[in-house]
Order: structure tokens, then sequence, then C-alpha cells
């Protein structure tokens, strides 16, 4: 009797067995598709992984337009009471979505936007980011090209806000460390497919090197448009990582080699974790190798599982454990800066390279530990 | 400096080439049917699609023919199926219905193929640069920009010179007297749409090696060769070679000259067109 009053008085005390409802918040259609489903799967395989059947998961397409983005956010958290969202692809979602996510308390889980100013001036404590942002890709790829000796180069990427961070964050680096960039151009998002126009204008520009920003469908299309071109022999082509990302390597094929890139994530990285990683993923999708959106996902998913056990429940309590959180996974040791809620990661500089037929990415350095200056961010 | 010119300007060629194929078919049934075809990029997008699959088995020559005589097919089905019953039904329901079919063929093309960007290679005959005026171009650009001229050349003198161009030059003037005087306006109609469709079709076959081949080219494409069609003038060959060269070179120049601007320069030519010449620069047929 004693026992049964106990019992039922803590189970009165701590809804412990209460559900989990995360909101995946990814675009199921438009340039970004991929990507989400990319991140929905990484997701998918953390929480199954598990073996968790507490946890209810909710899918919302924000098709990576803000204002969509934000109506199917207000749903997730208002509706659906979800106690913590996961993703966000575009940048611009992300910045739309900031305000009703740290109104309302809902911890975020970034898995992809790169937005800087989420972790930065625009930063909160219930915005947890465990993909990149985009000066922290950006930066050390200056600072790289600027050491290896490259004097000038000419800039393209498309015209909106990750775009612009990208290239000025890259500027900025490559600049102090005593380059010159050139010129550049940003091409109309999501209405450009032919870069000929630009490309062309690179050439005449005369610069040593050429830096884009691109992803999706276009990512694809400008490496073979480059190439098309001629330009290879001329200009070589620097870029973000995710322009000969795994996703578009295959599609691209002979186009993209010697492409220089940085990225947070490479398949082909030489560790027993992303080993393990790999070959979970390739057993479940007929061969394929993980993309750094995977990564994302399923990182997001190990956060949330990281902050369940350590006992956190509700939207108030994930969002203090998130942040705390930290492991190594396939892409090497990972925390949350305390300062920002950003991930301290790894960058790769690899060359997208064809080996034995296939393309592959050959690492040529290792920036350790990444982390973002704070960049205006003072948590509330 | 001149090269760079000599390169913007073959890039404006190319183009406008590739806009003509998109343009053609769209324009010619508006004029024609006064149907506000907006599956037309649909159709274009499947021609990709059918193409990268065909060639990925028995090559692209093959795919270039195949697949418009598919989407040929696949537009001619549609017309007797759906379009025809809806025709003189008034814009609205023409609209709502084509638009609908953007959205099942998109959703279907992801079915069938999934969300990851297709491409198709270069064939082998057409890979690499050629030197003209000495600039080194892509020979497979300069291939599009020569069976774009082809393809408007013969659709002119098609229009021109045989029975069936006076039957649908009569038809765009005048619908109810071409019907009096013996033409078989419904079958002409069906004919018109049929080859539309398959160069759009072709468009999509021939953009396939340039562009990454995705759902999204069904819209990218239609908005353009919207422009083009009330540039030029509904339901004429030469309007819409004139119109898919203006919209070309202002896309092109524009990127190079002004980038900033480059996005609404397009929509600042279609304002300009819709005050001046509401009725496109070469229109055929009545004015509406």
């Amino acid at each position: 009797m004693k026992h049964a009053l106990a019992a039922a008085l803590i189970a009165l005390a701590c809804p412990a067995a209460a559900d989990t409802t995360v909101g995946l918040l990814l675009p199921a259609s438009g340039n970004y598709a991929a990507l989400g489903q990319d991140i929905e799967d990484g997701f998918r395989m953390a929480i199954g992984g598990a073996g968790r059947d507490d946890i209810t998961i909710l899918r919302e397409d924000t098709e990576a337009k803000p204002q969509t983005g934000l109506t199917r956010a207000r749903k997730l958290i208002m509706q659906d009471r979800a106690d913590v969202l996961v993703g966000v692809v575009s940048s611009a979602v992300l910045g739309a979505v900031r305000d009703v996510v740290d109104g309302s308390g809902t911890p975020l889980i970034v898995a992809n936007a790169g937005n800087s100013d989420a972790t930065g001036k625009d930063c909160s404590p219930y915005i947890t980011r465990v993909s990149f942002s985009n000066d922290q890709l950006n930066r050390p790829m200056g600072e790289w090209m600027a050491a290896e000796g490259i004097g000038s180069v000419y800039t393209l990427a498309p015209d909106y806000a990750a775009g612009q961070q990208m290239i000025g964050a890259f500027s900025d680096a490559f600049e102090a460390g005593g380059g010159e960039v050139i010129g550049g151009d940003f091409t109309p998002f999501g209405r450009t497919e032919d870069f000929g126009p630009y490309l062309a204008k690179a050439q005449a520009s005369g610069a040593e090197a050429l830096y884009v920003f691109y992803g999706g469908a276009d990512a694809i299309s400008f490496v073979k448009q480059y190439d098309s071109f001629g330009l290879r022999d001329q200009m070589p082509l620097y870029a973000v990582g995710f322009l000969t990302a795994p996703l578009y390597l295959r599609s691209q094929g002979e186009a993209a080699e010697g492409v220089i890139g940085a990225l947070h994530y490479l398949p082909s990285l030489d560790t027993p974790e992303n080993a393990a990683f790999v070959d979970a993923y390739r057993a479940a999708h007929d061969g394929d190798l993980p993309s750094e959106y995977v990564v994302a996902g399923y990182d997001a998913g190990r956060l949330l599982l990281g902050a369940l056990d350590s006992g956190a429940a509700g939207r108030e309590e994930l969002a203090r454990a998130l942040p705390q959180v930290a492991y190594t996974g396939p892409r090497g040791p990972l925390e949350i800066d305390s300062a920002t809620n950003n991930i301290v990661q790894n960058v790769y500089v690899f060359e997208t390279v064809s080996k034995d037929g296939e393309m592959t990415h050959r690492l040529l350095d290792t920036i350790e530990a990444v982390r973002d200056a704070p960049n205006g961010c003072e948590m509330g | 400096m001149s090269v760079f010119w000599t390169l913007q300007a073959l890039n404006a060629l190319q183009y406008a080439a590739l806009l003509f194929l998109i343009s053609a078919g769209l324009s010619v049934s508006f004029g024609l049917m006064g149907f506000v075809n907006l599956a037309h990029g649909a159709l274009y997008m499947l021609g990709a699609y059918i193409g990268v699959s065909i060639a990925g088995g028995v090559g692209f020559w093959t795919a270039l023919i195949v697949a418009p005589l598919a989407i040929g097919a696949i537009g001619a089905a549609l017309h007797q199926g759906l379009l025809r019953r809806i025709a003189g039904a008034g814009p609205m329901p023409q609209v709502l219905v084509s638009f609908g079919l953007v959205f099942l063929a998109v959703e279907a093309v992801r079915i069938i193929w999934g969300d990851v960007p297709l491409t198709l290679d270069v064939p082998k005959a057409l890979s690499g640069t050629r030197i003209i005026l000495d600039t080194a171009y892509p020979s497979y650009r300069l291939f599009v920009i020569l069976l774009g001229g082809a393809v408007a050349l013969s659709l002119w003198a098609g229009m021109t010179r045989s029975h069936l161009g006076a039957a649908i030059r009569a038809a765009v003037e005048n619908r109810d007297m071409a019907r009096a005087i013996g033409i078989r306006t419904e079958r002409l109609f069906l004919a018109v749409f049929t080859l539309g469709a398959s160069l759009a079709g072709l468009g999509g076959v021939i953009a396939a090696p340039i562009l990454s081949v995705s759902p999204s080219m069904a819209v990218t494409a239609l908005i353009p060769a919207l422009i083009v069609t009330v540039i030029g003038g509904l339901g004429s060959i030469p309007g819409a070679m004139l119109g898919a060269v203006i919209v070309a070179a202002i896309e092109v120049f524009g990127a190079a000259l002004w980038p900033d601007a480059s996005a609404v320069l397009i929509y600042a030519a279609l304002a300009a067109a819709l005050i001046w010449r509401p009725e496109g620069l070469l229109s055929a047929g009545r004015a509406r």
C-alpha cells in the first residue's frame, strides 16, 4: 500500500513518460527539396537508432519561402504544441521564423541554414545550431586561400541572405590575408539557370581564381557550365564546399574535377565514428554516400537525444539542455558555443578528385575547432 | 574587351534559341485558340526528363528525336482529353486547370525521377569549345543556336508557304470565317497544339545538357516564355522570334551591364510592351 502510494505520487509529480513532439520544418518542394529529404533521413536515423517510441515527428513544408516557413512554424508551435522544432534549410526562412521561435520559447535546432545573424546579433537562447554558420565556413577558406598565395578572385553567389553573408565573410578574411577581390556578382536567386553571362564577366575580369557559393540544382549546372566554357585552365574554381558536395558529385562527374572547397563534413573522413555512420547510411540507401545534410539532420537528432537523456522535458528545459550536449560524431568533435549557441567544429579543406572512375574528395587541410566570434550576440 | 562582347552576344543568341522553342507553341496556340496554356512549361520540363531517360539508354541523338515526339503525343492527349473541353470556358478556368496540371506534372516527376536534379552529358561530337570570332565558345551551345535558328526558319517558311500555314493564319485572323470557308479548325487546333508541345519537349531536351534538370523548370521557363509571347505578339512566328531575341538580349546584357537590376529588367520590358504595344510588336490577327 505504501509502495503503491509512493508510486502514484511519483507518477503525478513527474510526468516523465510524456511524449516529445518534434516539428520538422523542411522544404519538400523547390530547389532545396533534396536537402530537406536528406535532413529528415538523418534525423530519423538518429531517433530510430536510439530505439525510443516516445518521440512523435511531425513534418511541415516550408517550400524554402520565408512567408510559408513562418506560417508553418506558427502552426507547429501553436496548433501542434511541438516541444522542439528541427530544420530550416534556407537562411531567409530562418530569419523569418526567428522572432516567433524566440517569442514562444520553443527551442529550434537549426539543421542547415547558415544565417550568421541567427547566432550573432539576432541570437536567442532558443536557437541552437548543429549545421554551420556562413561565417564559419567562409572565413577559414578566405584565410587559407590568401595563405596559399592566391592574389585575386572574382566572386559569384545567389542574391539572398546566405549568398551575401558567405561572400562577405570570405572577402573580409581573404583581403585581411593580403588578397584582392577584383569583382563579383550576385545572381538573381531562383531565376538564374544559365550562368554563361556571369562566367563571361568573371573571365574578362582577369582575376586569378573564381570563388563561388551555389547549392541545389544550381550547384550542378554551375559546375557543368564552368567546365563547358573551358575556364578550368584560366581560372581555377574555389567554392564553399556545398558546390561539389556528395549529393551533386555524381551528376557533375568529371566536370567537378579540381574544384577546391571547404566544408564541415566529408563522407571520406577517416574516423571510426564516420566509418560506422557511412556504413549504416549506405546500407539503408542503396550504397549512396551520406551528404553533410544527412549528418546535420543526424546531429540534430543526437543533440535532442542527448538533451532528453539528461532528463530535460518540455520546451523550457530542452532549450537549456540542448546547448550542453557535446560528443564526437561523424564529422569529428562537436560542441555548442555557450556564448552564441552555434556549433564549434572542424572545417575541412578538400579537392574534388577522380579516383577509380568515381568522383571523391581528397583532404588538403583540417582547420580544427572553428569558433565564430559572438558578432554582437548577447544571450538573454 | 571584344572577346567579352562576342561571348555575351553568343550567350544571348543561345538563350534566344531556347526561348523561341519554348515560346513558339505557347504563342501560336494562344493566338489561334485564345487559350492560355500554363501547362506548356510542364511539357518543357517533361521533355527534359524523358530526354534524360532516353539518352541514358540509347544516346543523345535518339533522345533528341524521340522525346519531342513523346511530348507531342502527351500534348495531343491533353488537348483531346481535357483542354479542348474548357477552351470555350473563358480565361479563368483555363488558367486554373492548366496551372493545376503544372502541379500534377511536378509531383509526378518527383515521384518517378526523385528530388535530386538530373544531368545529361553533352554528346561526344559536341563536347569542348570551338573558336568563333577569336572567342572560345562551347560547341554544344553553338549547336543550340543553329538548331533554334533552323527550327525558326522552317516554322516561318511553313507558316508563309504551306497550305497548313495559310489555314493557321486564316484561323488566327478570324476563326469563324475560317470555319465558314471550310477550314477544319478543330483538327487545325490539335495539329498546332501537338506541334507546339513537341517544340517545348525539344526545348527541354536541348536545355538538359546546359541546365540541371529539376522540377523547377516547369515554372522558371514559363515566365520568360509568357513575356516573349506578350512582347512579340500572339500567334505570330516572327513575333516569337523577335520576342525571344529581345528577352534574351535584355537578360544577358542586363546581367553583364547592370546586374543589380537584371532581375527586374524583363518585367520593365513587359510593362513597356503592355503600355505602348499591348497587341505585341508583330501581332498576327485582330487586335485584342
